[in-house]
């Protein structure tokens, strides 16, 4: 394999290895938190933050950890990282960390930080094992961003709290969607956004199990 | 008795932890390929949740707790914070103590469920159970009804998405789409189905 340039590393997770879309990674949380943008916002950091130092601290100390107890070991400083953030998060914006309720927490189960700690850092170099955190909660976050903005904006109306597209009830012209406030929807947002990145990176489409073949195709239409 | 019944209920359909909270996602969709993979995780995850929900409810009220120190003369101590810390390691050392003992007395269960109990020490499920049950302050009682009945609502999902999905196989999907894109289409349209317990008041 060749060596991982920091560039790659970066930017690599965001579109060609999308955690959420390709690696089905950290899924929970993008559906559970993307009713607004705020809460979206507030937990891309705070998994990004994470990853970035579980990665960074991780692949610090690979060399000694006994490989028969790593599993405890990561957890150990994912969990310690994850209560400085929800300490963080209550002291500084009780509001959204009384929004995300347990989600914080579950950043410890979030399957991103784990799988990258096991998959990455445990064989990278400390530098490069933190870029991959960073990139690996970009791409996270790209995807819960999207998913917030587009909910928040079309759901009700508004971005961040403000105003954008003026509601029926409040006399402007907008009807919102009141699917898109329900959490269903987000299965069905991110189903899509994987249906259009994988027309787009075409490698990235699985093959199907049974091929239907063309004749029983014009058949059963 | 009857609000443990109702809580029982509650927990199964009306908050169900995969269809309503969407948690275990990951295992939910890397596990659903076949029917009979699915129930034994899903089995394991009853057993691991009716044992760590009480557990850390446990830990929570008699160590973690403010003021729960008061046992041992401390009554100002509030040790919340180290809750996520705790439950973590709760979780994880039950997990293990569950293998060998499986291992040591029941080697046939051992058997069908030893691959997937690794598995679900890093399973929101899991965790999230624990964290509910501090959220929403049950009693020892309450938790392991709410234990086993969330258990149970995630073991239901993922069975009957691996039923749907062993159908869905023989579908045309279009090439985008396919694995992946339409399990999580499949998976919206099921929670919208239980989204309709959602008005039931018991």
């Amino acid at each position: 394999m060749a060596k991982p340039t920091a560039r790659d590393v970066l930017l690599n997770p965001v579109f060609q290895n999308n955690p959420i879309g390709l690696q089905i990674l950290g899924i929970c949380s993008a559906l559970a938190v993307t009713s607004n943008l705020r809460t979206a916002l507030v937990m891309s950091l705070g998994l990004t933050l994470v990853t970035a130092f579980s990665n960074l601290s991780i692949s610090a100390i690979r060399n000694q950890i006994p490989s028969s107890i790593r599993m405890i070991v990561q957890m150990v400083i994912i969990a310690s990282l994850v209560i400085v953030v929800d300490q963080m998060l209550k002291a500084f914006a009780y509001s959204v960390s009384k929004q995300l309720s347990v989600f914080v927490g579950l950043i410890i189960t979030n399957c991103i930080v784990m799988g990258r700690a096991e998959a990455f850092a445990m064989a990278n170099p400390p530098k490069l094992s933190f870029l991959d955190g960073i990139g690996n909660g970009l791409g996270y976050s790209a995807m819960l961003v999207t998913l917030g903005v587009i909910r928040e904006l079309c759901g009700s109306g508004k971005l961040l709290g403000i105003t954008i597209l003026p509601t029926v009830n409040e006399g402007g012209w907008y009807v919102p969607n009141g699917l898109l406030l329900l959490p269903p929807s987000a299965f069905f947002l991110i189903g899509l956004i994987i249906w259009g990145l994988r027309t787009w990176k075409s490698n990235q489409k699985e093959v199907p199990v049974f091929k239907i073949t063309s004749h029983v195709r014009a058949e059963a239409y | 008795m009857e609000h443990y019944i109702s809580l029982f209920f509650r927990s199964v359909f009306v908050e169900n932890m995969a269809l309503a909270f969407f948690l275990g996602m990951c295992s939910f969709i890397a596990i659903s390929k076949k029917v009979e993979t699915a129930i034994g995780l899903g089995v394991a995850v009853v057993v691991v949740q009716a044992i760590t929900v009480p557990a850390n409810n446990l830990l929570y009220r008699y160590l973690l707790k403010d003021g729960a120190l008061a046992w041992a003369g401390l009554p100002d101590v509030d040790m919340s914070f180290l809750g996520l810390l705790s439950y973590i390691g709760v979780i994880a050392a039950i997990v293990q103590i569950l293998e060998m003992t499986l291992d040591k007395y029941v080697p046939s269960l051992y058997n069908a469920l030893g691959v997937f109990l690794p598995l679900i020490t890093v399973n929101c499920v899991i965790l999230a159970g624990s964290l509910f049950m501090v959220e929403r302050d049950y009693t020892f009682v309450e938790s392991g009804v709410y234990g086993v009945g969330s258990g149970i609502s995630w073991a239901l999902a993922i069975t009957a998405l691996a039923g749907i999905r062993d159908k869905l196989k023989y579908s045309d999907v279009p090439g985008g789409l396919q694995g992946l894109g339409i399990t999580f289409i499949t998976i919206g349209l099921m929670a919208l189905g239980f989204m309709s317990f959602s008005g039931v008041q018991i």
